[in-house]
């Protein structure tokens, strides 16, 4: 059943209810992944590599072992050495080798941090006096950190056996270029010379955490006959499972995964680090082993998003129109391959509707931790340089930045640059919302500047499961598979009881474990809302079909004779029969007599995913003398599709943005001369604070989304790709200065300006 | 298996007696907000931690004849909340105020931020800037030390073996004298200074500055008094020229390091910029006094 119903007719769907999850959060109950301890718990941690590139030629670990306590060392020597598997389980096409060699090394150390050894131990203390028992000899390697020094002639090559794909002909040379690839349609360079005015330019981004609070953290217990149970923080139960079972070669059947609560995810818990390691050594020990990371272990070891290069060149006619589109978009995978080099390229220029349009990429490997997804992975890194060269090219005509875009705005029937033709979507509507908000024509003072900018995500559908169970007193019970990150968990009861017809507090939502219910993507791509809603809501419409067939059981009709309407059993017409109308707490206490449990599970692999775009306008004010910007104002301009929980909607849109800002001005990952990162910790990792920000106005377009019932279309990933331009493009506005490398800290800011100055 | 012993002595001998009679590294704790963090990172681990707070005295304010008695481990929260404090040295409170979060004004204190001898402290800057007198007490006895006279280099002081300080002294302010501090942050809180700078200014009653210390922090291993800056206020009103020299004066003080936090040219830069902003807000407050 598609069906989008309109905003009147909606009872739940739309209103801001208390989240059912908000009680256990702010009284400090919620279990964490940290905050399971069985009986017999051991403590388990990580050895890391100090070295960005080594061979590892010895490891001794009988002194650790020998120490009272210990009760498990592993090395890769202790899990199964896995051939290549490509994998597609996490938020992007991966490989179960990668992720077993990622979890702990096994010939060569691949970046600083990287885990080579693991012990379980009575105590913290004696863990940590084992992991110093450890004795790794290396033999040190040169190291390469920055994306085009890995990819020059005499780069330090990491994999001996990596050809380029994608490129023709076949490279012969190893290197540590991954793949090529490239989108679009029609003959760039001819729009090129079709154009009056062709702006280009050069743009650098850092790599940038995810910065989740809580770290990663999980409890694994092994029987003696190998049924294990894993709980731990992550956006996918299954996924964990998955991988757990591939990298240690189990059954997947033998796996148990219950979720914890999550402290944040933003992408980077959709891969494991810790839990194959846990379960390896609670079998070896036969007791539970912990694994809590530090927060240095989560900068240095776990997925930051690329930094890398990005060249873009636009040419347009004098009256706006682009003719041309070209970008070369070169990412940093980390260690393993596996850059988000892709949608950074699809989504480069999927908001213009374009004649001429190419975007290549190359994903390469360096002494970095591997990469992980972050909040709309790619996207955010070449549309800070497609936006500002955007910005770049409306000064040169001399047009209004909003008014550019419209004219090349990609709307319903527009083919986009990376294939797809769109369905309906609500780009046009948010940049006229943009242009109409209050935030474009308020005045500015000195030193200040206004900036705006735009962003495009798919979003994603998927494998999702979700159940209802309709308890005997007419409450409800809904089961879904994903974790919950964003308030989905309120999202699933809203459309569970806007189906039913029953309140909002009649139904509890919960997330199961992954023996619970079916199986389900990561949390991720913005698809929970989408597709366990549209699992969600087919399951509660199934409900609905069963408590028609009892009523009508009930009252000797045909089902067909029974309408459900405001929670009730009603007859369709008067031919049907003049009988009261049955509650569905009445339905649900007479179950037992009418055929049994009342109870649904639906698992889809939700398809027709609708495309969101977004529109930034950001206020600066830059001081000259220390480079230090502040954002005064920001408003956040985006098409929703629906709503369903608005606040929980505005929060992921602030959240986006705030993430962004911090991307702009402050966030990096610091190398030292050897490769070690200089600055993994939060004091000097800057992720924004409050009083950096001003209150971040949301503004919801709801253009509805036809594929889903309630019209959702995702909304997590946009709002975090506009901020890098927004503000670049407000620090131009304001001094005359074009940034060009994130992030814009205040060095880089007065640096700009001395050069300004000659 | 290492093993940590924590004491926390109600008197200044037995204060004495533990931190020179260990055998291994012996930490003074007043608020631990540098302390606890250094201990979990694993970048100091003493044998023996002596908690001065049950000390009588160390924690309060005692305004006297001669000016101010800050006991030694007064937290950041207390010093902020004294009115008399706040009215003749408001720099040296803003300073202090600036250290970590609201949470670790609970316990921070400025022997604390002092002793832990970086030079990016906040406090330090503006104490010296004021003639801050530390009141040291140890197994020879009690002795008055100029505050800038305690760090010696990043985390080391001139405190010997089983002296801590007891108390910082600070002159009555004299009529038209006040004081202010800037820091540079690429935040708005929660952060450590890239540069610091501490002004304490005496005007006479025509405006025009008869007494001036500018101290910079974080521009060098310690802090660093600017004497060229202070004569490049003294005669002056603040003017454009003496602001200039002041600038100059200020960068040609520092002698920092590229580090993550900052390149050798901002932080220089940045140094001259602080000095006259701080400057301006110190002028301020004393032709207001």
């Amino acid at each position: 059943m598609n069906f989008v119903a309109n905003k009147s007719d909606l009872k739940v769907v739309g209103t801001r209810p208390v989240r059912p999850d908000g009680m256990d959060k702010v009284t400090g109950k919620a279990q964490f992944g940290a905050d399971l301890t069985l009986a017999g718990t051991l403590v388990g941690k990580i050895k890391r590599s100090p070295h960005a590139h080594a061979r590892i030629v010895a490891i001794d670990t009988s002194k650790a072992l020998a120490i009272p306590g210990v009760k498990s060392v592993i090395t890769a020597a202790d899990i199964p050495d896995i051939p290549s598997e490509e994998a597609f389980v996490g938020e992007g096409p991966t490989n179960f080798r990668d992720q077993s060699l990622n979890c702990i090394a096994r010939d060569k150390v691949l970046y600083e941090g990287h885990a080579v050894a693991a012990v379980a131990a009575t105590s913290s203390a004696i863990a940590d006096a084992a992991l110093a028992a450890i004795e790794v000899t290396y033999e040190v390697l040169p190291h390469v950190i920055d994306v085009e020094a890995a990819m020059a002639e005499d780069a330090p090559i990491l994999f001996e056996g990596m050809i380029t794909q994608g490129v023709d002909p076949k490279p012969t040379k190893a290197s540590n270029i991954v793949k090529k690839v490239a989108f679009g349609h029609g003959d760039w360079q001819a729009g090129m010379a079709e154009a009056d005015v062709v702006v280009e330019g050069k743009y650098d981004t850092a790599a940038v955490h995810q910065a989740y609070i809580e770290p990663h953290a999980c409890i694994a217990s092994v029987n003696p006959d190998g049924q294990t149970t894993i709980f731990a923080s992550s956006q996918g139960q299954f996924m964990i499972r998955q991988y757990t079972a591939k990298i240690l070669g189990m059954d997947i059947a033998d796996i148990r995964v219950t979720p914890a609560e999550i402290g944040g995810g933003f992408g980077g818990k959709t891969i494991v680090y810790i839990e194959p390691l846990a379960v390896a050594m609670s079998r070896q020990a036969g007791r539970p082993v912990k694994i809590v990371m530090t927060r240095d272990e989560v900068f240095r070891a776990s997925g930051p998003t690329s930094g890398g290069t990005i060249e873009v060149k636009i040419g347009a006619k004098k009256d706006g129109t682009i003719t041309g589109a070209y970008a070369m978009v070169k990412l940093q995978a980390g260690a393993f391959p596996g850059s988000p080099v892709a949608p950074a390229c699809m989504c480069a220029f999927a908001m213009y509707d374009l004649k001429n349009v190419m975007a290549e990429g190359y994903d390469v490997v360096s002494n970095r931790a591997k990469v992980a997804a972050y909040r709309a992975p790619g996207a955010p890194i070449s549309t800070f340089a497609v936006e500002s060269v955007m910005d770049e090219l409306a000064i040169k005509l001399g047009m209004d930045p909003i008014d550019l875009r419209m004219k090349n705005a990609a709307k319903q029937g527009t083919k986009a640059s990376y294939g797809p033709v769109f369905p309906v979507i609500g780009f046009e509507e948010v940049l006229e919302a943009a242009k109409a908000h209050p935030h474009w024509t308020a005045p500015l003072g000195p030193n200040q500047g206004r900036g705006v900018a735009t962003g495009f995500w798919f979003n994603i559908g998927g494998e999702s499961s979700a159940s209802v169970f309709v308890n005997e007193d007419g409450s409800v019970s809904v089961v879904s598979g994903s974790p919950d990150i964003g308030g989905s968990r309120a999202s699933m009861a809203m459309m569970a009881a806007e189906v039913l017809g029953i309140p909002y507090e009649k139904v509890r939502p919960i997330i199961g474990d992954t023996a619970q219910i079916g199986i389900t993507g990561v949390t991720g791509g913005s698809r929970v809302t989408f597709a366990t809603g549209m699992a969600t809501t087919q399951a509660a419409e199934r409900a609905v079909d069963e408590l028609k067939k009892r009523a009508a059981m009930i009252w000797d009709i045909s089902p067909d004779a029974v309408d459900w309407k405001d929670g009730e059993a009603v007859p369709a017409g008067a031919n049907a029969g003049g009988f009261d109308p049955l509650p569905l707490a009445a339905i649900a206490l007479k179950a037992a007599k009418t055929g049994g449990p009342i109870n649904a599970e639906v698992s889809i692999n939700a398809q027709g995913a609708g495309a969101a775009f977004g529109a930034h306008i950001a206020d600066v004010e830059v001081d000259p003398e220390t480079g230090f910007v502040k954002i005064l104002r920001y408003t956040a301009v985006q098409d929703v599709g629906r709503a369903i929980h608005p606040s929980y909607v505005e929060g992921q849109i602030q959240g986006g943005a705030t993430q962004g800002i911090g991307w702009a001005l402050n966030e990096e990952y610091i190398y030292d001369k050897n490769g070690r990162m200089d600055n993994a910790g939060f004091l000097d990792y800057r992720v924004p604070v409050a009083s950096d920000l001003p209150m971040i106005e949301a503004v919801l377009v709801e253009v509805p989304n036809p594929r889903h019932p309630f019209g959702v279309r995702g909304v997590g990933e946009v709002p975090i790709i506009p901020p890098m331009a927004a503000i670049g493009n407000a620090i131009k506005a304001a001094t005359g200065m074009r940034l060009v490398s994130l992030p814009m800290s205040p060095p880089k800011v007065r640096a700009a300006f001395d050069a300004a100055k000659g | 298996m290492p093993r940590l012993s924590y004491a926390a002595p109600t008197s200044v001998p037995d204060a004495i007696k533990l931190l020179a009679g260990a055998a291994g590294l012996a930490k003074v704790m007043s608020g631990g907000t540098d302390l606890l963090v250094q201990l979990r990172s694993g970048r100091t681990s003493p044998e023996l931690i002596v908690d001065t707070k049950k000390i009588p005295g160390i924690v309060g304010i005692r305004e006297t004849e001669s000016g101010f008695v800050i006991g030694a481990a007064t937290s950041g929260a207390e010093i902020g909340e004294h009115a008399g404090l706040c009215a003749a040295y408001p720099g040296i409170v803003e300073a202090t105020n600036l250290i970590g979060s609201t949470q670790v004004q609970g316990r921070a204190s400025l022997a604390g931020n002092l002793c832990n001898a970086s030079p990016a402290a906040d406090s330090v800057p503006a104490v010296i800037a004021s003639r801050g007198v530390a009141i040291v007490v140890g197994p020879n006895g009690q002795r008055s030390v100029p505050v800038e006279q305690i760090v010696t280099a990043p985390g080391r002081t001139s405190l010997a073996k089983g002296e801590f300080i007891l108390e910082f002294h600070l002159p009555k302010p004299k009529a038209h004298q006040s004081d202010a501090y800037l820091r540079f942050i690429p935040r708005t809180e929660m952060d450590i200074a890239v540069v610091g700078c501490g002004v304490s200014v005496t005007l006479d009653d025509n405006g025009v500055c008869i007494d001036a210390r500018v101290v910079l922090g974080a521009v060098a291993p310690t802090q660093v008094v600017v004497e060229a800056g202070a004569k490049a206020l003294i005669g002056s009103k603040l003017d454009e020229a003496a602001l200039a020299a002041l600038d100059a004066a200020a960068r040609a003080a520092c002698n920092p390091i590229n580090d993550k936090r900052g390149t050798i040219d901002f932080r220089v830069k940045v140094a001259g910029v602080m000095a006259r902003r701080t400057a301006a807000i110190a002028f301020e407050r004393a032709g207001a006094r």
